[in-house]
């Protein structure tokens, strides 16, 4: 990757306000193309809609959010085929089979070679006799492994991830995490992950956002964000944030853009 | 690093290209015949509403045929009218239906992150319209010509004429339901079903323009369709080809799918405004 390359994600003074309430309040982060980072928060800290205009699905009150350079509120036409993403709010069509259901959105990325890639892509999470299967009929954990196969339909180089394990029992959210991992790993991807799971974060992530009341509290790694909390866990700073205790209990602005 | 997996060549010049893709278009119309194929319960709801109308008219047009000498009964303007009304109905019902699949199945968030440009969106729901009124009015068809004596000929060559103008209308009002559903949820789902019925006291239908009390006839002839079923009228009962009533009513429709267009737009950008787009669903 050139130096010269935009980063995977560059939020200027992005904010959202709903009914004059603010639900994200000048924010302002990059992303490191190949990186991983952790968006996290207590529920309503502004995460799903800072998602939301990182993919275009919502219009920012103000500020703005590039993604590979390019405006999401204008040129989001020229990146979606490099992002993918899934959440617990969209689902795949319950009576479409998870083949069918790759079928259309490998159709809609562009993928060629199609069917060797939906033969591919269940063999590695798991899913190839799931393949003719209802996706209503699928269990919780299956149902993820078809979303997340649905969000690597296209090998995005980057990845957006909303809870992508919750509801999941702990061998599956493990095997999850695993698989992310090894797709990072082979395709040097950028992933956003939004997650309540902090060992998940601490596992996967090279820095985290944490986010409260839609403004970014910290940004940096796990590691030195626990080390500055004199803490064991990311859980433990996490908790810190929350009731506005610690080493951090201050709003960083200065270290919005490290 | 960045290495392929074996069977995958994304063409992302392909599929970035920021012009209109066939190909999507494909897919959506394949995920709707893939959910279609999926449940019979929806085929035989296609033709029902129809059959069941067509016969219920076709019926009084018997009785009021028999007991009356009025020659435009015994034109089956009635049966015709009934079957015209049904393509403009069904043709927004199919359009809206297909979106509102979307919502309910949560879909629609997976498809406004994807390459699908709201323009194919669109188009993919006009073809499906068609298709889903193509599988709903063949039983109805069959049962007006076969059982009641309807004689499709004598529309035969004004049939494409009167389909497009008809499906041009069905389209228009599906956009502004679909953008009004984007904007607002599922709250806004009736607005789907009954749209049109707003529609039907000043349409004309199964009477003349005439009928109408005068203030009224302004309002019935800004409705395309309006134009549609008086050249249905004309032909069937005085074999007059009216080609000047349906160009008025297609040029009457080139605003209408405009404004449609322009409301569709409007509306997903006030979505987008509103941050409803991610979370709509049942």
């Amino acid at each position: 990757m050139s130096s010269s390359s935009p980063p995977a994600i560059l939020a200027d003074n992005l904010s959202k306000t709903y009914d004059r309430v603010p639900a994200v309040d000048a924010l302002s982060f990059r992303v490191e193309t190949g990186s991983v980072v952790g968006l996290l928060g207590g529920n309503g800290a502004g995460k799903t809609t800072t998602l939301a205009m990182i993919m275009g699905l919502t219009t920012p009150t103000a500020g703005s959010v590039r993604v590979f350079g390019a405006d999401m509120a204008r040129e989001r036409g020229k990146v979606l085929h490099r992002i993918n993403f899934e959440s617990p709010y969209a689902d795949l069509p319950h009576r479409l089979t998870v083949r069918q259901n790759l079928s259309v959105f490998g159709k809609l990325y562009g993928v060629q070679r199609l069917k060797a890639r939906i033969e591919e892509i269940a063999e590695a999470l798991d899913l190839a006799q799931f393949l003719d299967r209802r996706t209503g009929q699928l269990s919780a954990g299956q149902k993820t492994r078809a979303a997340l196969a649905k969000a690597l339909i296209n090998e995005p180089d980057l990845l957006l991830l909303d809870e992508p394990t919750a509801s999941l029992d702990p061998d599956t959210a493990d095997w999850v995490r695993s698989h992310l991992e090894e797709f990072r790993r082979r395709r040097g991807a950028t992933i956003l992950l939004a997650s309540h799971n902090m060992g998940e974060v601490e596992r996967l992530c090279d820095r985290v956002i944490i986010m409260r009341t839609g403004r970014i509290v910290h940004n940096e790694p796990p590691d030195a964000l626990i080390a500055r909390y004199g803490r064991e866990t990311l859980e433990e700073v996490f908790l810190d944030v929350a009731r506005g205790r610690g080493a951090g209990a201050r709003v960083e602005t200065a270290q919005a853009i490290p | 690093m960045n290495e392929a997996p074996a069977g995958l060549e994304l063409d992302r010049q392909r599929a970035s290209a920021a012009g209109f893709s066939p190909a999507r278009v494909m897919a959506m119309i394949e995920r709707h015949l893939y959910l279609l194929g999926s449940s019979p319960v929806r085929l035989v709801d296609l033709a029902y509403w129809p059959t069941v109308q067509l016969l219920t008219w076709s019926f009084l047009q018997l009785y009021v045929g028999r007991t009356s000498q009025l020659p435009v009964l015994a034109a089956g303007t009635l049966i015709g009218g009934i079957l015209l009304w049904d393509v403009l109905f069904r043709g927004q019902l199919g359009f809206s239906m297909s979106f509102l699949e979307e919502v309910w199945s949560r879909n629609l968030g997976h498809l406004l992150m994807s390459p699908l440009r709201p323009g194919e969106f669109v188009l993919s729901l006009m073809i499906m319209s068609i298709l889903r009124l193509t599988i709903g009015l063949i039983p109805a068809v069959i049962i007006a010509t076969t059982f009641f004596g309807f004689d499709l000929a004598t529309l035969s060559f004004a049939i494409p004429f009167l389909f497009i103008n008809l499906m041009l209308t069905a389209w228009s009002v599906g956009l502004v339901t679909s953008g009004l559903i984007l904007r607002n949820g599922l709250a806004a789902e009736t607005i789907a079903w009954s749209a049109m019925f707003a529609m039907m006291p000043f349409a004309c239908i199964s009477y003349p323009v005439a009928t109408l009390p005068g203030v009224l006839q302004p309002i019935a002839w800004a409705l395309p369709p309006t134009y549609v079923f008086e050249a249905m009228r004309a032909m069937l009962i005085a074999k007059s080809f009216r080609l000047d009533l349906l160009i008025e009513s297609f040029a009457l429709n080139l605003v209408w799918i405009g404004l449609g267009a322009v409301g569709f737009r409007a509306l997903l950008a006030s979505a987008r405004r509103a941050g409803s787009l991610l979370a709509m669903g049942e």
